[in-house]
């Protein structure tokens, strides 16, 4: 090959690069087998802590679900995840109308107009939608009601800074508001008045962003039916694994009317000159590699292998498939919450608020109940001490269908021991 | 040939899919919930039977291209072989099954393959700390400008501009946006490297950073990187390294040494983590000591073999991630390194320099070469003169590899080449692939020159022929401005279309 190039030596190729720049080695050990390899990464596998899918009652974001074998019998198909970016539509065809129902399926689970084919994570999603509102309004500050994801609210905050977007605190939206964002149930698992909050925002001229849990979709109000103006959330439930936070995936859906202010992707449909129907990336007008400077976002691609589970997911569940998983957690959610209110000492820290499948319960010494619980193979609730001061010796429990009812049993004999 | 969509295959008397029971005493939502908290009617998701969702999948599957089945010369995004091992090694238990709020003592393994992937990364590009947070190159870009932000905010210096090339990436301009600056463009010379005179000119006490990468756009090492550096820092502002073109040079030289503070980095491109059609990527940023008290929280630290997340951070940018960034990505990339090795990576860019420079020599009398070579991992060349010629553009001959079972090259970038054609072949490749691509590029012209119109009309062989882009963001325009009902964007029932 050097002697096609027409060079003696691979140095000749690199005559662009200073001397001094150059380097003898890296340092790092040489290569291994493929076996050395697997042996070294399994060694760091074996000493993490692997909870079971039934005693795992954390959530906090992200939740233990059952996930379809078809999940992974699709996306682990390499013309799926070793493709790119649909850039040359006619040899992409697959990922594009996959991308096209996932849009479909977001847009219908929240009532929404159009969705966009995925974001990184729930706490970009929602600083993404955040940025919307920003441009929309010319309003420089978003309320942020309630007890909000705190990573969510993290982010949001950095990504504020750099556009000069105040994030505050409240539900009293103003003409300086650009939106309200509510999460729905919110990071304690709690429901909020999305309707009515939705109201205020709307009254005062900001918009309404609500931050939802898929699931709870099949039976909660979705964003649409009750007025908001952006729905976002974290996709994980719908078939990912927890895989310590990531890779995830974010939603984003929105009315009509601010179609053109969404970041990222978008697929739609076109025609070829035979009449046959085929996908495309459309409005690519908002995005970076057309606009640069004035993009709507700088989000190059999204997380479209993550975005697949999701349509494999929620295609596998159907209308009642995702209705029944999230009733059966509701129920049991209901039920353990009842029983761990009797035990001694303990008491539901909202006793008047309702929630769907995770509750927060103030629990006499906190932390040695998780430590206990984590001695006898149990992931018990979360500390959300550790965001909130004022929420002191309340843990965060959740259940879903793969808290069966022995692991429940369990859960609460280990605490009466 | 198309394939229907699922919810076109959706049938009423599909049953949902045998799942769990409620097998504890409890209320159901209607019982418990005011009616205003309840969905009013169940979302409209397809109703279809597990194998027919499996034919459909695999149907759609069926008509991707991807680098799984051959060549995919995609310029500037480093399509090379994703090895199936790290698959495996992310799907282990003790890593997918892992809660991100376990306790840290109960997550050692994690965290010590995320320290481990640290020190890798700051060997290969030559900083002293990365942060694993960024989901993305774009996302890692925001996150080093942020800290970069912050870095001369602690010096009291209000800087508000970012520099930017002309041949840059699209999302270099946009991340720099996002971060609150505003963007001067840097032209480049004749030679297709940035032009230090006008860098000389752009340069104030305004300047927070010049970002480039180095090979450019165009796959040209910047020779004069070190004056470079030297101009930027003299001003007092940073370099940001954009590390689309790492897998140029790992092993042969370093971004750090050539005086960039702050580097992106494409798990995705250079350490073999899947595309996944788009996505999830990673995009760690290293950066150098200045900056290293702006990392996002948390950061992993090492004592005494004990790991943990620091979180007392003052001076940090704060978190741009939920948790700790796309861990399953890092697990991939952390299992390629392990396995190539020092040697390996320093082997793989030499392929893939010699794989651009060979291809490079084979197409050269077919295709205009704007630029003298040698070239790095990558070669712009353009299809100027078959466009003036024989109205032949750059996008027919990326159609026209398309029915010669070939993905096609980045087409129309970099912005400064007209009827730009971007090839960037990697270590992958094998002589024999390189000779067959030649072939069909060598093939296209001739054609170009004998039937253009013919070319015009490809592709032939795909399950969908050119679509019309044209009409599609017409009616989109109608479905925005209330003229129609069908949004193209999403499906609807034809009645609630009509």
């Amino acid at each position: 090959m050097l002697e096609t190039i027409g060079v003696e030596s691979m140095n000749d190729l690199l005559v662009d690069i200073p001397q001094s720049l150059r380097l003898e080695s890296l340092q790092l050990p040489n290569g291994l087998s493929e076996f050395e390899t697997m042996a070294q990464v399994t060694a760091l596998a074996n000493r993490n802590k692997v909870y079971p899918d039934r005693l795992t009652f954390r959530g906090g974001g992200v939740y233990r679900r059952f996930i379809p074998a078809a999940v992974a019998a699709v996306t682990s198909k390499p013309e799926f995840y070793t493709a790119y970016t649909p850039y040359q539509a006619e040899a992409s065809q697959g990922t594009l109308q996959a991308i096209f129902e996932y849009q479909t399926l977001i847009a219908e689970l929240t009532a929404m107009d159009v969705s966009n084919a995925s974001l990184y994570d729930g706490a970009t999603a929602v600083a993404e939608a955040a940025m919307m509102a920003y441009v929309h309004t010319g309003r420089d500050e978003v309320l942020v009601s309630g007890y909000l994801h705190p990573e969510y609210v993290q982010v949001l905050r950095a990504f504020g800074d750099g556009r000069g977007i105040k994030v505050r605190k409240g539900d009293q939206p103003s003409k300086k508001t650009a939106a309200i964002i509510f999460q729905q149930p919110d990071f304690l698992g709690l429901l909020v008045d999305a309707p009515g909050l939705t109201r205020a925002a709307h009254d005062a001229g900001a918009l309404a962003i609500a931050c939802v849990d898929p699931i709870s979709l099949a039976i909660l109000a979705a964003p649409g039916e009750y007025g908001a103006d952006i729905a976002v959330g974290e996709g994980q439930q719908l078939g990912l694994a927890p895989s310590l936070g990531g890779p995830h995936v974010g939603f984003i859906a929105c009315k009509r009317d601010l179609v053109r202010k969404l970041p990222g992707r978008l697929v739609g449909t076109a025609h070829d000159a035979q009449g046959r129907r085929g996908f495309v990336l459309a409005l690519a007008a908002r995005e970076q590699h057309i606009r640069r400077e004035k993009a709507t976002s700088n989000i190059c691609t999204n997380h479209s292998l993550c975005a697949l589970a999701a349509a494999v997911y929620l295609t596998y569940m159907g209308p009642y498939g995702l209705r029944q998983v999230a009733e059966v957690s509701f129920k049991r959610a209901h039920n353990l919450a009842e029983r761990l209110a009797a035990l001694p000492g303990w008491e539901l820290a909202f006793p008047e608020r309702q929630f769907v499948n995770e509750f927060p319960i103030r629990v006499p010494k906190s932390s040695s109940v998780v430590k206990k619980l984590a001695r006898k193979g149990i992931l018990g609730g979360l500390d959300v001490s550790r965001w909130f001061r004022e929420l002191k010796g309340v843990l965060t429990f959740t259940c879903t269908e793969v808290n069966d009812a022995r692991a429940l049993d369990e859960l609460v004999a280990a605490l009466q021991s | 040939m198309t394939e229907p969509l699922s919810f076109e295959l959706s049938r009423p008397a599909v049953d949902p899919p045998r799942l769990p029971e409620a097998d504890v005493a409890g209320p159901v939502p209607a019982d418990v919930l005011p009616r205003e908290m309840l969905r009013s009617r169940p979302p409209g998701l397809p109703r279809v039977s597990e194998p027919e969702i499996m034919r459909h999948y695999s149907r759609l599957a069926s008509l991707n291209y991807s680098i799984s089945e051959n060549f995919y010369p995609l310029g500037s995004c480093t399509m090379k072989y994703n090895p199936v091992l790290n698959e495996l090694a992310a799907a282990l238990p003790g890593f997918a099954g892992l809660h991100p709020y376990q306790d840290e003592d109960s997550i050692q393994g994690a965290l010590e393959l995320m320290w481990r992937l640290e020190q890798a990364l700051c060997a290969v590009v030559g900083v002293d700390r990365v942060t694993l947070q960024p989901a993305a190159g774009a996302h890692g870009e925001w996150t080093a400008l942020r800290m970069i932000a912050a870095f001369h905010h602690s010096r009291e210096e209000k800087r508000t501009e970012v520099l930017v090339p002309d041949s840059a990436h699209g999302t270099n301009p946009a991340s720099a946006a996002l971060s609150g600056f505003r963007v001067v463009e840097v032209r480049s010379g004749p030679d297709g490297r940035i032009s230090l005179a006008d860098l000389e000119s752009k340069l104030s006490p305004q300047t927070a950073a010049l970002m480039l990468t180095n090979p450019n756009t165009l796959g040209l090492f910047e020779r004069e990187i070190l004056d470079i550096a030297e101009m930027v820092h003299d001003t007092g502002a940073l370099l940001y390294y954009d590390g689309a073109n790492l897998n140029a040079f790992m092993g042969i030289c370093r971004p750090g040494d050539m005086g960039f503070d702050a580097v992106h980095m494409n798990l995705h491109k250079t350490f073999t983590t899947p595309h996944g059609g788009g996505g999830p990527g990673a995009g760690p940023v290293g950066v150098k000591s200045d900056l290293v008290p702006f990392l996002p929280t948390p950061t992993v630290e090492r004592s005494n073999g004990h790991l943990t997340l620091d979180y007392k951070r003052p001076r940090s940018i704060g978190r741009v991630r939920s948790f700790y960034g796309n861990f399953g990505m890092l697990v991939r990339a952390y299992t390629y390194i392990l396995a190539m090795g020092g040697d390996g990576l320093s082997q793989a860019s030499q392929d893939a320099v010699l794989s651009a420079n060979y291809l490079r020599k084979l197409v050269e009398s077919d295709l205009d070469m704007p630029h003298e070579g040698p070239c790095m991992h990558e070669f712009v060349a353009s299809a100027r003169h078959l466009t003036s010629e024989h109205g032949v553009r750059a996008l027919d001959i990326a159609k026209a590899l398309l029915d010669r079972q070939f993905y096609a090259p980045t087409v129309y970038f970099p912005l400064v080449v007209p009827e730009a054609i971007m090839v960037e072949p990697t270590e992958t490749e094998s002589r024999a692939t390189l000779d067959s691509f030649a072939g069909a590029i060598k093939e296209i012209v001739a054609q170009a020159k004998s039937d253009p119109e013919g070319l015009h009309a490809e592709p032939r062989n795909t399950p969908v022929g050119r679509l019309d882009e044209v009409a599609a963001a017409r009616k989109i325009n109608a479905y925005l401005v209330g003229q129609s009902e069908d949004p193209i964007l999403r499906w609807k029932a034809p009645s609630e279309t009509a």
